[in-house]
């Protein structure tokens, strides 16, 4: 009356039955799971930024948000490019060796796609301040006779220079982060969006 | 045992069958709209037509410009040119700068959101309301509705449809019933047209209240074949590990 | 030391596997019926889920609530599954709970030693109506917001402390933002906690009488020198193995509406919800789900104004005391059997038409009660016939089932 219980049958039934089972499940999931996502929401509030710069003289900057952060907008003065140049001693990273501070256009001594145009991320890379402009040179500034100029973090007293560049001996360990941007004309840069994928 | 509850099951369901012989709610007679979701560049006419005549004062604050192109296919030039009017940032939700304040001095009712629209009242009702207008003095507009009585909104797209005058009578019942419409002055479409081009409208606003309509069709098939393929292999298996019972 | 013997050695692992599964043993007749407690569980579990991430989105405010739903809609990746999972799965809970209950009314599952499961399981139905009440309120519709109006002021019917109770159930004069943000905790934190503890503590009772099946036959009378009952058999593997194919079908019909049919002409997600709440636009027809509508239904055919208090509170009153009504089921049933396999024409026609005066209520409850919808009388006088039937049910009972020409209960399952 019984027959004998085919053992290899079984078996099998129950490992494919399991396997599609699981397969299923994980399908099940997989939407489940992508929902945490960031949402369209969240992709439109960090949308690239256009920056018009026509009206930025030499010496003056701007600061735009761009996902949740302040973006610096500096257009450098022949001055300010050459002291640049005589500081470079007692910078930490003056080549920009670390990679992940800036997009690859940007690991050049004036950490920008145009010399005159600089555009970083206000945000100390210590612990996250917002470091302050120290434009003005020597003893005027507070920081001392040599100061030649660039930004000040007051938070725990970490300087950059025009480049963004950390000092060394500071609490903050790296350059300012440059964001990936690109010019969309003359005058017109739009941040977000790097070189490679405007032109593509 | 069990046909005795069966019988007596039966002969009380017999009770029902009036209720499905029985007219579904609504007392307003609706003309069907065709809807066809599949039909891109009816629903792209369809988003022409409601960026340009009806954007202006109804928001559609629950879709996103960008989500739209996409899903509709029009690419980012011809919606940066043509149909946002609004913002320049794609991303942006269809809202409308108008205050609720202004817009309850300057028309008694704030328009509503037309986002969901179509799923609150239904195709019928949008495409027998939007071909339903007819010139009537007596209202602040000038313009009155066969659907939706006095309503605030004007014909917006009366120069497409043109004027129309509405013939009422009498029914047996004395209610007042639509006899005719009478064309005063010619519109730049005929009705034919006319009522094309709602069609594509209403289409598009179906999309508008449930644009992930677009894949859950297409996505459930493969998931019910799955699901058949797992029924069939679990009840194998059952019948398998059951075979030791008896 | 193998992991299993270093868990077992601080932990009761293998022992609770053998005694609630691999070793526990239940009839070998269970049918059809039978699968509905295991699906309720499944749909507990996704109800769980899915309502965890819709928390990660929804906002809780009166002014942010309809849109966050929206956004969970559109801008949420998949979210509109996740939404439809959870709309689907509320109405199919109570259609899973509703052939779960009468399983336990056919084969009498709720007579003695089962009384406490029966009423665990009660205490279950009523959290779980009060969770979808709770929940309905969330989307911020315009049936939501008149729903909750609707049902709060029957509490304010109550002599006395009507209405002070419930201005303190709403927290507010009218449903406002402090109704919606407390019925939100009570719908993501206080139901889902009780829900889960009686769940378990149904299942614990379930166990330690054993199950009951069709025949009504007590399986644990006949055992075998193993001391395991002849007509049992161990729930896993075969009714791992049998669940898991009805859990295979249920999920088809399930996923086939999630992806076709969602709202289900109205039945689920109704049209009006799909307007924000309007406190100046009432809808024209407010109704509860379907799930709700026979109690609707009860309430609303107490129409007489003469009753001491009036109507709407003898409504209320009507509307509780049919659901009270079922916990006195053990007690009301007093026949000399168990299962309805064995009943006689009395039971078996009381059953039968307390079945389709349910269904009938159910229905009449999402229609206008002036209208005549079924055959002859207007709405609200099927309501009265219907809800004289559904008391019938339960008062008579201890007259029918006396009386009522039984067959004799088998010794062994059939």
């Amino acid at each position: 009356m019984t027959d004998e219980v085919n053992s290899g049958r079984r078996r099998l039934l129950t490992t494919v039955t399991t396997g599609v089972g699981l397969a299923g499940a994980v399908a099940l999931a997989v939407p489940l799971v992508a929902s945490m996502k960031p949402s369209a929401r969240a992709r439109a509030a960090g949308a690239p930024v256009e920056v018009e710069i026509d009206d930025l003289a030499p010496g003056q900057m701007k600061v735009v948000e761009w996902r949740g952060k302040p973006v610096w907008i500096l257009r450098r003065t022949e001055e300010m490019l050459q002291e640049m140049e005589s500081n470079i001693g007692q910078l930490s990273d003056p080549d920009s060796e670390v990679a992940e501070q800036q997009p690859a256009y940007a690991q050049n001594e004036h950490r920008s796609i145009r010399p005159d145009v600089l555009v970083v991320l206000g945000v100390c890379t210590h612990l996250g301040c917002a470091p302050s402009k120290a434009f003005d040179k020597g003893r005027a500034s507070g920081l001392g006779e040599d100061w030649v100029g660039g930004f000040f973090c007051p938070c725990h007293g970490s300087t950059f220079d025009f480049s963004g560049r950390v000092y060394k001996n500071v609490p903050a360990p790296t350059n300012l982060v440059v964001p990936p941007h690109s010019y969309i004309s003359e005058n017109r840069i739009v941040i977000g969006v790097d070189e490679t994928e405007a032109t593509a | 045992m069990k046909s005795m509850m069966t019988r007596l099951l039966a002969v009380l369901c017999l009770l029902w069958a009036p209720a499905g012989l029985a007219a579904g709610g609504g007392n307003e007679r609706l003309d069907s709209a065709y809807i066809d979701l599949a039909n891109k560049r009816s629903l792209r006419r369809g988003a022409h037509t409601f960026v340009n005549y009806c954007l202006s004062c109804h928001e559609a604050s629950f879709m996103r410009y960008e989500r739209m192109a996409e899903d509709l296919g029009i690419d980012s030039e011809t919606l940066k040119q043509n149909m946002m009017f609004a913002t320049d940032k794609p991303g942006e939700l269809m809202t409308v700068n108008m205050s609720d304040q202004d817009a309850k001095t300057w028309f008694g009712v704030v328009p509503p959101d037309l986002s969901l629209t179509a799923r609150s009242r239904g195709p019928d009702w949008i495409y027998t309301y939007l071909r339903g207008f007819y010139r009537d003095e007596s209202t602040t507009t000038g313009w009155n509705n066969t659907l939706y009585s006095n309503v605030a909104m004007p014909h917006v797209l009366y120069e497409w449809q043109g004027e129309r005058k509405a013939n009422y009578e009498m029914s047996a019942d004395g209610a007042k019933v639509l006899a005719s419409f009478e064309q005063l002055s010619p519109g730049t479409m005929s009705t034919k047209q006319y009522d094309s081009a709602i069609r594509d409208l209403t289409n598009f606003m179906v999309y508008l209240a449930e644009p992930a309509k677009l894949v859950r069709y297409r996505i459930g098939f493969w998931v019910m074949g799955f699901m058949l393929v797992f029924a069939a292999l679990s009840y194998a298996l059952k019948k398998e590990y059951w075979r030791d019972i008896h | 030391m193998s992991l299993l013997n270093w868990i077992d050695d601080r932990f009761p692992l293998t022992k609770v596997w053998n005694e609630h599964m691999a070793q526990y043993y239940a009839p070998k007749n269970f049918n059809v019926w039978y699968f509905f407690g295991a699906l309720s569980l499944v749909v507990l579990v996704l109800q769980i889920v899915t309502g965890i991430i819709l928390t990660m989105h929804y906002k809780p405010d009166v002014d942010l609530a309809f849109a966050s739903v929206e956004y969970i809609m559109r801008d949420v990746p998949a979210g509109w599954f996740v939404r439809y999972l959870h709309g689907v799965g509320a109405s199919m809970f109570f259609l899973v709970v509703y052939l779960h209950m009468f399983r336990a009314m056919l084969y009498g599952s709720h007579r003695k030693p089962r009384e406490l499961i029966w009423l665990l399981g009660m205490v279950i139905y009523v959290a779980l109506m009060a969770e979808a009440f709770f929940g309905y309120l969330l989307p911020w519709g315009n049936m939501s917001y008149w729903g909750a109006q609707v049902i709060i002021s029957l509490f304010g019917a109550i002599p006395v402390i009507g209405e002070p109770l419930a201005e303190w159930i709403r927290g507010d004069f009218v449903v406002s933002d402090a109704t919606l943000t407390r019925f939100f905790a009570f719908h993501v934190i206080l139901l889902p906690l009780l829900l889960a503890l009686l769940v378990y503590l149904h299942i614990v009772a379930l166990h330690k009488v054993g199950s009951n099946n069709p025949d009504g036959v007590e399986i644990k009378k006949n055992k075998d020198k193993d001391g395991n009952p002849v007509d049992g058999i161990p729930f896993h593997p075969y009714y791992t193995v049998k669940d898991t194919f009805g859990v295979a079908v249920f999920m088809t019909i399930f996923l086939g509406i999630v992806f076709f049919v969602p709202e289900l002409g109205g039945w689920f997600l109704e049209k009006d919800n799909f307007a924000p709440a309007d406190i100046l636009q009432t809808p024209p027809d407010i109704v509860p789900l379907w799930y709700l509508t026979p109690y609707y239904s009860i309430l609303r055919a107490v129409t007489f104004e003469w009753l001491p208090g009036g109507a709407k509170l003898w409504g209320v009153i009507a509307m509780g005391a049919a659901i009270v009504m079922f916990f006195f089921l053990p007690w009301l049933d007093r026949a000399k059997v168990r299962s309805i396999r064995y009943r006689g024409w009395m039971y078996k026609t009381a059953l039968t038409l307390f079945a389709v005066t349910f269904v009938m209520l159910g229905y009449l409850g999402t229609k206008n009660p002036g209208h005549v919808d079924l055959f002859l009388f207007k709405n609200v006088v099927w309501a009265q016939i219907g809800l004289v039937v559904y008391f019938a049910f339960f008062l008579l009972m201890p007259i029918y089932t006396r009386f009522d020409p039984t067959k004799p209960e088998p010794d062994r399952v059939g």
